[in-house]
């Protein structure tokens, strides 16, 4: 049997800063902070994909800043999903359009769908459905934007929490002076590892606009689910002057706290990697929540992420089987 | 329209405020104009048009699309109804050309919105 067409969208990369596509797909008017990073995350990310587009947007900063009084700064398809099932509704929205196609009741372009979950409907309460719709091998794309806390609820502490942040639920005090003991998830190595249908998963952060672009451009063209994970400070929750947004991202790449890679069928390719990394204080001492930390807590962080620079330096080798080779 | 709600009287909705049957609202085109957000700020950015070279980084650093290049004139062009004076693009500009002012130096600096929204 032949494989019917779905005309999937193939999106040019994009080339330099006078390329960038003009139309605004996420239009100035919303709730959200001033300075706040995903924000300008889902701008750049609306801007990358198009008019043909349908997001998908649980619950999170990004629904409830936007999506209030009757007003929201789309000017593409978009859905609220819960928190929970970003994923599942995604999957079904998805196969409609696939049966529709088939049917020919939809002529058009496939829309590119995109799922933008905050890192609570990601990797905490939305990881089941996440994972049940690459395993279904849906062709969305999963959207993490990460700003390390349930940011809309008042700064809770979530997976992607750094280790030592003070969060509302994590508050340094004598008995526990460090705040948060626990280390974040690894997100990205959580879909590579678990999911044989993704082909595709990058990560990138925000002070990176050409690359964010690219990589959603690409994601959006590969044939199958993918999985994004971005980096977006937030000035409220990590108590940082809000004009630094982008600086934070900038430093979080160049102290190692965050790298960028681009993994396709097994193969990892790295990006923006520095000579020389800096000591992670210079990330931490601009941020409120590390305020309390001691010098022995940096230490612990710093030997963290120095394990994570190893990995850098070193490709972990996946046993993903790579078509056409044996 | 004025609305029946038991225990309160009577309440005078707008007609655009009005919930549309299973809240579905009309999309924004350009921007959106329900949610102005210019009455946030206390201090606004104010260009050099000799220092400035066109880079575009503040137009792709702001989160509410407040800079908008025009190709016809060639200058960049600052929103004013929704910069939240957040002073990212003041920054980020690799020459300098953006300076933050107070925004009550202006004659129209926007202290408060004359409606609530």
């Amino acid at each position: 049997m032949q494989a019917f067409d779905y005309k999937y969208q193939q999106l040019e990369p994009v080339k330099s800063f006078k390329r960038v596509p003009g139309p605004e797909m996420y239009v100035p008017g919303h709730r959200t902070c001033a300075g706040c990073g995903p924000a300008l995350n889902y701008r750049l990310v609306a801007k990358a994909a198009g008019k043909d587009t349908i997001f998908i947007g649980p619950t999170g900063c990004m629904y409830v800043a936007n999506a209030s009084y009757l007003c929201t700064p789309y000017a593409v398809s978009w859905i609220h999903a819960q928190i929970t099932n970003g994923g599942a509704v995604a999957s079904g929205i998805e196969a409609a359009f696939k049966i529709a196609m088939r049917k020919g009741r939809h002529a058009g372009p496939f829309p590119n769908i995109i799922v933008m979950a905050g890192d609570g409907g990601t990797v905490d309460i939305g990881l089941q459905a996440m994972s049940a719709m690459m395993y279904r091998n849906h062709k969305v794309l999963f959207i993490c934007y990460d700003n390390e806390s349930y940011a809309n609820t008042g700064v809770q502490t979530s997976p992607m929490t750094p280790y030592g942040a003070a969060t509302t639920f994590t508050p340094p005090g004598k008995e526990i002076p460090e705040g948060k003991t626990l280390f974040p998830k690894n997100a990205p190595q959580l879909v590579i590892g678990g999911h044989p249908a993704v082909k595709y998963v990058a990560t990138t952060t925000i002070a990176h606009p050409l690359d964010l672009m690219n990589k959603v451009r690409k994601a959006l063209s590969q044939p199958g689910p993918t999985f994004l994970h971005m980096l977006c400070p937030c000035p409220k929750g990590w108590l940082f002057d809000e004009k630094m947004t982008r600086e934070m991202a900038r430093l979080a790449v160049e102290t190692g706290m965050w790298s960028m890679y681009e993994w396709e069928n097994g193969t990892y390719k790295y990006t923006n990697v520095p000579k020389k990394y800096k000591p992670v204080g210079e990330y931490m001492k601009h941020q409120g929540r590390f305020a309390h930390l001691k010098p022995e807590h940096i230490a612990k962080m710093q030997a963290f992420v120095d394990e994570k620079i190893k990995q850098v330096q070193r490709p972990i080798p996946v046993a993903a089987a790579v078509p056409g080779k044996q | 329209m004025a609305k029946e709600l038991p225990g309160y009287g009577t309440i005078d909705v707008p007609k655009d405020r009005v919930v549309p049957f299973g809240a579905v609202t009309p999309a924004p085109v350009c921007q959106q104009d329900l949610f102005q957000t210019s009455n946030w700020r206390i201090v606004r950015p104010v260009k050099d048009d000799e220092k400035c070279t066109r880079c575009l980084i503040c137009y792709l650093s702001c989160p509410d699309a407040c800079w908008v290049y025009k190709e016809e004139e060639d200058v960049m062009e600052w929103v004013n109804n929704f910069c939240k004076g957040c002073q990212i693009c003041i920054q980020e500009c690799p020459s300098g050309a953006l300076t933050a002012v107070p925004e009550l130096d202006f004659p129209d600096g926007v202290a408060r919105l004359d409606k609530p929204f």
